[in-house]
């Protein structure tokens, strides 16, 4: 982890335009029996890839992409970081969606990726130009809250508190946690049942 | 708008240290639960910037996710398995934290595990690396579900950033009707507010439908606030919840225990707090419910059919079209009388003393169908020595049950439970997500552990209500 400032993201994009993708679809449980996170990208959407040789994650002409185009309640379910972990290591630097389940959000924002949410008529526009141009380049904005790609520009939203952690690249929350170390200890001693309940 | 007098706000206040100028508030964690899964990773950041845990005291560990509930002799057949067992044994060792391993008789599902063992208390911030830690809202604690990035975060501060999210009061009024259970109740909200309707939330659960829940039943209604999409989901604590507590290890002791109580009891919502969303349900509306799909809000009520794609709004319908594709079902059938293949008890939802009772109640006298498999897996070993005390594992095998060892099992599919190919489970579990069980084809019916009784014996989707254990297979 570093103190990079992610000011915005320019890449290719890949469109998965469904919505109440899940953790366990976006990594399958089997591949979490693992004790570091390496290896995770070739498994990124397995399940799904299997069954679906047309899925986007399987294209060609998609393999490099950077910038992913979700849908709605994207990341839901279960906790786990390795689904950002997965798409990271595959190659995602951004995610912009519809909305996106919070764990999922909060790990993206702990690994210093953008997920910005957008309107499902700019994010169909998105992705109907990735599907014709899998070149076009895309760039996320996170100063100016916008996303650009060709003649398509849109604004999207991100809650301050995440977007000025990437844009002053103090995403590195331990850090910052740590840098509190005396006022948690204080505040323990305030805390009613780590006192007796005499707090 | 949501004030000072709801108890989630209280509790937050309380473990607040500071809140930055973004509006971020670091939190102080009260309890860090911690599993084999998610937990590797977290030390390893700890190692590499030469960091201790905190506050020890405060953090215990136990192995539930890849535990095999057959042999669990060492090493495991699993490699990958026993290489994450040996990681989460060291990890402890070195940095101090407790582990309630498989040699220990209180090792279980974690989220078992913290409320039997008194660790989950009322007025608490409870986090663990998994989303089902909603279970311990059951205590009137703000109970959240993280990843391992700030599993790193609490173990080296025992703090986390949070947005205060909003409070949304789920009510229920009234009495259930036989048959009906906590997790009918917990389906039907899920169905009607939809899997993303609590993003942004904290739910409270309130009314007299669950003011008269057991707290393992308040258990499973709180365990599925994530498939709602809530932050976390919590039920004020009042009697029912002290008298739990009263005994268990790690609950405070003597006049502790008195002023616990008291300030438990305390932290409830006030009569006249206010939230920035109120919904009500009736529970006469509820009937036994079972999921058809692939996210835990597709679900009916056993007597009713599948949704007509054109009676959906526009934007679901690509969804149910998808559902129903994979699930091999048609709009508008029947979902009673759906065959399946495997029937599973257990899982953090529903693997408790009352489950594996009710469970046990109905299928006493009775066999499972001749073509399902049928598995009871109890949330801990205590648990599964309380059933054994009780003969229920007696009444289950001569049924046709295996009656396995305490673990995740069948929910998640990391260790040998698994489904195989396209089998249909019914499955008192959480989650009917795509491959959900092990199986990347394998379907998932979410029922009551009662509604996987019937189930099992009459080999496919059974009403409760109706049953009678003349099987016609």
């Amino acid at each position: 982890m570093s103190n990079n400032e992610i000011k915005s993201v320019t890449a290719t994009g890949i469109s998965l335009l469904l919505d109440d993708i899940d953790t366990d679809r976006i990594i399958p449980a089997r591949f979490l029996r693992c004790v570091t996170f390496d290896g995770l990208g070739e498994h990124a959407f397995e399940d799904d890839r299997q069954q679906d040789p047309s899925h986007p994650f399987n294209q060609p002409q998609f393999q490099g992409a950077g910038i992913l185009a979700a849908g709605r309640n994207f990341g839901c379910g279960s906790s786990r970081e390795h689904a950002p972990q997965s798409l990271m290591r595959w190659g995602i630097k951004a995610v912009i969606a519809e909305s996106f389940a919070e764990i999922f959000f909060g790990n993206c924002g702990s690994l210093g990726i953008p997920a910005v949410k957008a309107s499902r008529a700019d994010l169909e526009k998105l992705a109907a130009a990735i599907q014709k141009n899998p070149k076009l380049e895309i760039t996320v904005d996170l100063q100016k809250l916008t996303v650009t790609a060709g003649d398509i520009a849109f604004t999207v939203t991100m809650p301050d508190s995440a977007r000025d952690a990437l844009v002053t690249g103090q995403w590195d929350y331990l850090g910052r946690l740590l840098n509190a170390a005396d006022k948690v200890t204080e505040h323990a001693k305030t805390v009613p049942y780590l006192s007796g309940f005499r707090a | 708008m949501s004030d000072k007098r709801n108890l989630f706000n209280k509790v937050w206040d309380l473990h607040t240290v500071q809140t930055l100028p973004g509006g971020q508030t670091q939190l102080f964690i009260g309890l860090h639960l911690i599993h084999e899964v998610t937990s590797p990773q977290a030390f390893e950041i700890l190692r590499d910037r030469k960091l201790k845990v905190a506050f020890p005291e405060r953090t215990i560990a136990t192995v539930d996710h890849i535990v095999p509930t057959g042999s669990q002799a060492r090493p495991f057949l699993d490699d990958l398995a026993e290489q994450m067992m040996s990681a989460i044994e060291k990890n402890c060792a070195d940095f101090g934290v407790t582990l309630l391993d498989l040699k220990d008789d209180r090792q279980g599902i974690v989220h078992v595990v913290g409320p039997e063992q008194g660790l989950t208390q009322p007025g608490m911030t409870i986090v663990c690396g998994d989303s089902h830690t909603s279970t311990h809202g059951a205590f009137g604690s703000i109970a959240i579900g993280i990843g391992t990035s700030n599993v790193a975060e609490v173990l080296a501060t025992q703090t986390m950033f949070l947005n205060r999210p909003k409070v949304r009061q789920v009510v229920v009024h009234g009495q259930l009707a036989p048959g009906v259970y906590a997790k009918d109740v917990i389906l039907y909200i899920i169905q009607k507010l939809g899997v993303q309707g609590g993003v942004g939330y904290a739910y409270e659960f309130a009314g007299s439908t669950f003011d008269v829940m057991s707290i393992e039943e308040r258990m499973t209604v709180c365990n599925m606030s994530i498939e709602g999409g809530a932050r976390c989901g919590y039920i004020n604590p009042d009697q029912a919840t002290v008298d739990y507590l009263n005994g268990r290890p790690f609950s405070p002791k003597g006049a502790d225990f008195d002023r616990a109580a008291a300030w438990w009891l305390s932290l409830a919502s006030d009569d006249d707090a206010q939230f920035d969303d109120v919904v009500e349900f009736n529970a006469a509306d509820i009937e036994p419910t079972v999921t058809w799909g692939i996210t835990p809000a597709q679900s009916v009520g056993v007597s009713q059919p599948l949704p007509r794609i054109s009676e959906v709004a526009p934007e679901e319908q690509t969804l149910i079209r998808e559902a129903l594709k994979f699930m091999g079902l048609e709009e508008g059938q029947p979902i009673k009388g759906t065959k399946i293949d495997v029937a599973f008890i257990g899982s953090c939802t529903n693997s408790r003393m009352s489950d594996l009772r009710e469970a046990a109640r109905i299928v006493a006298g009775h066999k499972v169908a001749p073509h399902v498999k049928a598995i009871v897996v109890p949330g801990s070993q205590l648990v599964r020595r309380q059933a054994m005390a009780e003969g229920l594992h007696l009444i289950f095998e001569a049924a046709g049950f295996e009656w396995r060892a305490a673990g995740c099992s069948m929910c998640l599919a990391m260790n040998p439970d698994k489904l195989h190919g396209r089998e249909v489970c019914a499955s008192s579990s959480n989650r009917n997500f795509k491959g959900r069980q092990g199986s990347p084809t394998g379907r998932t019916l979410l029922m009551s552990p009662a509604m996987v009784a019937a189930a099992a014996i009459e080999g496919h989707v059974a009403d409760i209500r109706e049953f009678t254990g003349a099987a016609v297979c």
